[in-house]
């Protein structure tokens, strides 16, 4: 059975529901119920009509639930009243869906862990297990985020920014659990770009499609991470890449640009470069330029002091990481990287150990310190 | 989404400010004290934040490889180690000042005369997965 297409169908068979006028948090629970009863009968018994078959049968869970719940409480109402389960509709309110998950009211983490479960159609153990909590924490987790948005009313119109945020947090995640994160993520992103036409988020899409056609060289087998210019291009994958480049051309020439294109262009000139030597970084720098324009992150000028001290030579590129504040995250990696390009390998090895003091996470950690390591052995030798 | 650890020392925090051993409290407030720590975990499971929670007994084996073919050594306990770990809590949440508000929470935990503790907590974040996107 292809579970990726029995997802795909969550959104909409959970907006139906809400239609014929399902409380969100009720019929959620009634979609994954069903969904956990489809992985179960279909693989021996697949329905003609998948989509209709979860309609009929989330919609029989939602009102058994309802009963059992209004007899406990002594009172029996409006739960009889089902509406004839007509013609499924032919409005697809997965956009609401999307909206009302990543709802402003929620923290990311419960934006995110929604998103996946109410959108995505994963189940509670699953998102649980991507991020590393336990199953009981996360279903808490969704529960409260569920009672957030139960006074939001679901017509109406949402942020795309604030679901492109979620999106792209869900992406960037990486690839712990049993759970592909990322591909969940450029899935749930193409489903949103069916949609609703808008060119960040194809932006969006473009950048995810970039990062992952690199997915496979830029750890080694024994799992440290491989440098972009160090990483063997001839494995990157050109269909991706081919497909970003297209979304993103699509996109840029509507001439609304936004920062997730911006970043999306300068992963698409990484892809273009045959050989790390032959990257444009000129113009990779004027993305970046037009990025710090839109955001004025610091960390997008970190990266942008990269780029100068690749298109301009190392000295240009401490220039323009002086006017930066040294507590950013990457720093030191950064102004290690340009003071060895610029032949001063002692400073270089000296701040090469102090981003591994500071690196975030192991695989970096253990990257930084294998720099500094090399070149304390060099200048030793 | 980020996950710290709360770290309780038995030795080598600075000092608390209600700094009385917890044979010295009375028994009904040893019994808060509990209570108070297994409210705090069940509230922190009902906000989706609580990852795990444990504690250590005082003393332990220090132990090391001794050479192919030998038992491994084993050493200790030593009285005068410095640093000595009592338990911890693992918290998933969505800053470092939640972090930060949730193990000033866990240190007012009451102590002897029922007033809190204001023990010191080592909060320290986890190394995370690299991000996806990094350029």
């Amino acid at each position: 059975m292809n579970e990726a297409l029995l997802r795909s169908l969550t959104p909409k068979v959970l907006g139906i529901l809400v239609r014929r006028g399902a409380d969100f948090a009720a019929a959620e629970d009634a979609v994954q119920d069903a969904l956990v009863e489809a992985v179960r009968v279909w693989p021996a018994d697949p329905p003609q009509d998948p989509k209709g078959w979860l309609v009929t049968v989330s919609w029989r869970r939602f009102l058994d639930a309802a009963r059992a719940d209004a007899a406990r409480r002594r009172r029996e109402d409006l739960v009889d009243e089902e509406p004839a389960p007509g013609p499924a509709r032919a409005v697809d309110d997965t956009l609401q869906l999307y909206f009302l998950c990543a709802h402003p009211s929620l923290t990311p983490s419960s934006a995110v862990a929604l998103t996946l479960r109410a959108v995505g159609g994963l189940t509670t153990r699953q998102i649980a297990q991507a991020y590393l909590v336990p199953e009981a924490t996360m279903a808490q987790r969704i529960s409260r985020a569920k009672r957030t948005v139960s006074g939001v009313r679901f017509d109406q119109p949402g942020d795309v920014a604030t679901v492109l945020r979620v999106l792209y947090l869900v992406f960037n995640e990486g690839y712990s659990g049993d759970v592909d994160l990322a591909a969940e993520a450029i899935r749930l992103t193409r489903q949103l770009a069916a949609a609703i036409d808008h060119p960040e988020v194809a932006g969006l899409l473009a950048l995810m499609l970039l990062h992952h056609a690199r997915r496979a060289t830029r750890t080694a087998p024994d799992g440290s991470l491989v440098p972009l210019a160090e990483q063997d291009r001839s494995r990157w994958d050109t269909t991706a890449i081919a497909e970003g480049v297209e979304i993103l051309q699509a996109a840029l020439a509507r001439d609304r640009l936004g920062e997730f294109q911006a970043q999306a262009a300068i992963a698409a000139l990484h892809a273009d470069a045959p050989t790390a030597e032959e990257t444009d970084w000129v113009q990779i720098v004027e993305w970046y330029d037009e990025l710090a324009r839109l955001t004025d992150s610091p960390v997008v000028r970190l990266n942008r002091a990269v780029a100068v001290g690749e298109a301009d030579g190392p000295r240009a590129g401490l220039a323009a990481l002086a006017a930066l504040d040294d507590a950013l995250p990457r720093h030191a990696a950064v102004t290690a990287y340009l003071h060895e390009r610029d032949g001063d390998l002692t400073t270089a090895a000296r701040l090469y150990a102090e981003a591994a003091r500071r690196a975030p996470n192991l695989a970096e950690r253990d990257h930084l310190t294998r720099q500094a390591a090399r070149l304390n052995a060099r200048r030793d030798r | 989404m980020a996950k710290y650890l709360l770290l309780k020392h038995y030795r080598g925090a600075p000092a608390a400010v209600n700094d009385v051993r917890m044979d010295q409290w009375t028994p009904e407030e040893i019994s808060a004290h509990m209570q108070y720590m297994r409210d705090f975990a069940a509230r922190l499971e009902g906000t989706g934040e609580f990852v795990d929670a444990q504690a250590l007994a005082p003393e332990g084996t220090f132990v090391r490889y001794d050479g192919e073919g030998r038992p491994p050594v084993t050493d200790g306990p030593f009285a005068e180690t410095k640093d000595l770990i009592a338990g911890w809590m693992v918290i998933d949440v969505d800053s470092y000042e939640r972090a930060v508000e949730l193990a000033g929470e866990l240190s007012a935990a009451p102590g002897a005369g029922g007033k809190p503790i204001h023990e010191w907590l080592e909060l320290r974040p986890f190394l995370t997965e690299p991000p996806t996107i990094t350029e």
